[in-house]
């Protein structure tokens, strides 16, 4: 025999899981809380203009992340600008235009299965195919081939050797996946309402994602950008592979030039036995910290340009 | 019924085809009365012994139907009977799904859509379509309107201005959209939304207009609107209307085309077919005993 559920219990109900849900969002947020300030308390101290502008040093005191803070900037935005033309274009090659095929469940499989690969594997991938150039140029990893003065913008070398050109080209393999499939879902998301408007009047294929499609999923794939670029600049592994430096004395110059990354000099100092140094890694956090949401607050700021406010 | 469709190559074959299946229609062409200025009226899409399927799913079998020109002509049926099916081939947006595919004579205007060299980008400028749910862009309501035309040419601001108010007029919406162009197409009712979408459909300036259930998802007022539009823009264009609501198929239509379970039942005049339908199956559904 049915009974009736009662009105009370089904709230006790209601608002016990209300309940899980507030604890278990708080305790996130209380571990984040922790780590930030005990991260703002050691660091802060030694957080000043000079440790911004200053190189390497062994003394702590003069020690500052100039080297790694532009080194870091570069790598990302050559991660970034090569990476979001591509993957995008991945994606609206899958979503928009293949046919559904054998060959194209292959392709997205991998690229699935590409997302969940350890970065390392990357790193060493980077090191073979852009440092060396799959020894296309020898062994000799040092400048086979050169192309204008080294101290100018537009100097070139091959292979490109632990340079911030490869470092970025590492890292946008590292994010590609992601990039892919994020803008994928993004151009799902787009109801197909609006690709059966366009196509009824006469748009190509081509003329119903330029002007349709894909300003609707704008928003989306830069979430999915913005979310990429945070992995980009945390990552440390595949620029520890590439042979990414310590202690640079310059800041990049060229797309050849070697670099230092924020992460790496991060771990670096944490390892270090005197005090002094972890304070320093502390306050590299936080300029770590305020580079990401300064690559985030631009993409936010692309997103909202590029969808055009409507009154 | 002889119509001047049933010429003396393909009687041998409807003929056939009567027998076999005892249901084939013309639409008796109605007299130009209002119009007779225009191009020759007459038919603009001829279909003999057409059938779709969707993989081994037969959706429509062996039609044969004549679509006048400059009239607007209702289909109606149970769900699932092949109509709205019928319409995507008119303008082959059944291409978007892999397993469609279609046999047998499809024409407007006596041009074959159906052949291989059919530039369907160039078909879909002439055969303009009205979805089921309005489907504005989400982008303003000048840019929604404009988007069709640019897709097919290079306008001068000064022209796509003038367009864009002549496609909102011929919509009958252009008094309530004229001080707010630039604001978003999704601002505007639902009503409003599907008359904008008329406007944009028109405003490639096709031929023909299919409408798929376009007052299915308005309330009655919005309804009226869209159906006092249709019989404004019976004047000009050809139009195709899919409907679910027996009253505005007989209140719009000048032709009404009854189907039933991918079969094309009886096509005729809409007041003989509500009032004096031949077939039983009609008879059962315009008055509402089955469907």
């Amino acid at each position: 025999m049915a009974t009736d559920r009662s009105t009370a219990s089904r709230l006790l109900t209601n608002r016990a899981f209300l309940t899980v849900c507030l604890f278990t969002t708080s305790l996130a947020m209380l571990v984040l809380a922790g780590l930030l300030i005990s991260i703002f308390w050691q660091g802060f101290g030694t957080l000043s203009w000079k440790f911004i502008t200053n190189f390497a040093s062994r003394k702590p005191a003069e020690a500052g992340i100039l080297a790694p803070l532009l080194g870091s900037v570069w790598v990302c935005a050559i991660c970034g600008l090569v990476a979001l033309p591509l993957g995008v274009g991945t994606a609206i090659f899958l979503e928009e235009f293949a046919k559904r095929s054998r060959f194209t469940r292959i392709v997205q499989t991998n690229i699935m299965n590409l997302a969940g690969v350890p970065s390392i594997v990357y790193g060493i991938l980077g090191l073979t195919a852009f440092a060396r150039l799959f020894g296309a140029f020898g062994n000799n990893t040092e400048d086979a081939l050169v192309f204008g003065d080294e101290e100018s913008l537009l100097f070139f070398r091959l292979p490109f050797g632990s340079s911030v050109l490869a470092g970025g080209l590492t890292l946008m393999l590292v994010i590609l996946p992601v990039v892919i499939i994020s803008t994928q879902e993004a151009l799902r998301a787009v109801p197909s309402s609006l690709r059966a408007g366009a196509f009824a009047l006469g748009a190509t294929r081509w003329q119903t994602v330029w002007g349709i499609t894909l300003p609707a999923a704008i928003p989306g794939i830069m979430t999915g950008a913005i979310l990429s670029m945070s992995r980009a600049i945390g990552e440390s592994a595949p620029i520890l592979v590439l042979g990414g430096l310590l202690l640079v004395f310059n800041t990049p110059k060229n797309l050849m030039s070697d670099f230092a990354i924020l992460p790496l000099q991060i771990y670096n100092w944490a390892g270090r036995p005197q005090e002094a140094f972890h304070a320093l890694a502390a306050s590299a956090i936080i300029v770590q910290l305020v580079v990401l949401l300064l690559f985030n607050g631009l993409a936010v700021l692309i997103r909202q340009r590029l969808q055009k406010p409507l009154q | 019924m002889p119509t001047e469709s049933t010429t003396p190559e393909n009687s041998s074959a409807t003929a056939a085809s009567t027998a076999q299946h005892g249901h084939h229609v013309v639409i008796p062409l109605a007299q130009p009365a209002s119009a007779p200025t225009s191009e020759p009226t007459g038919r603009a899409i001829t279909v003999r012994e057409f059938s779709s399927w969707y993989g081994s799913f037969q959706a429509l079998k062996s039609l044969d139907l004549t679509i006048p020109a400059q009239q607007v002509t209702a289909f109606i049926g149970p769900s699932g009977c092949g109509k709205s099916t019928f319409l995507r081939w008119i303008n082959r947006m059944n291409d978007t799904i892999p397993s469609a595919r279609a046999e047998g004579t499809l024409e407007l205007h006596g041009q074959d859509l159906l052949a291989k060299s059919v530039d369907v980008v160039d078909l879909r400028r002439r055969v303009g379509m009205v979805f089921q749910k309005p489907n504005p862009f989400p982008k303003s309501i000048y840019d929604n309107v404009a988007f069709g035309p640019r897709l097919h040419r290079v306008y001068t601001r000064g022209e796509l201005d003038e367009l864009v108010e002549q496609s909102l007029r011929s919509a009958s919406i252009w008094n309530e959209v004229k001080d707010r162009l630039h604001a978003s197409a999704l601002s505007l009712s639902g009503g409003q939304q599907q008359r904008l979408c008329i406007a944009r459909a028109i405003a490639v300036g096709p031929e023909v207009l299919l409408m798929d259930e376009p007052c299915s998802a308005l309330d009655p007022k919005s309804s009226l609107a869209i159906e006092e539009l249709i019989e404004k823009l019976a004047d000009r264009y050809t139009i195709v209307i899919v409907t679910h609501n027996m009253q505005q198929g007989a209140r719009v239509s000048d032709q009404t085309a009854f189907f039933f379970e991918g079969r094309l039942i009886e096509a005729g005049s809409t007041e003989t077919i509500f009032t004096t339908p031949k077939n039983k199956q009609t008879e059962d559904y315009v008055t509402g005993r089955f469907g």
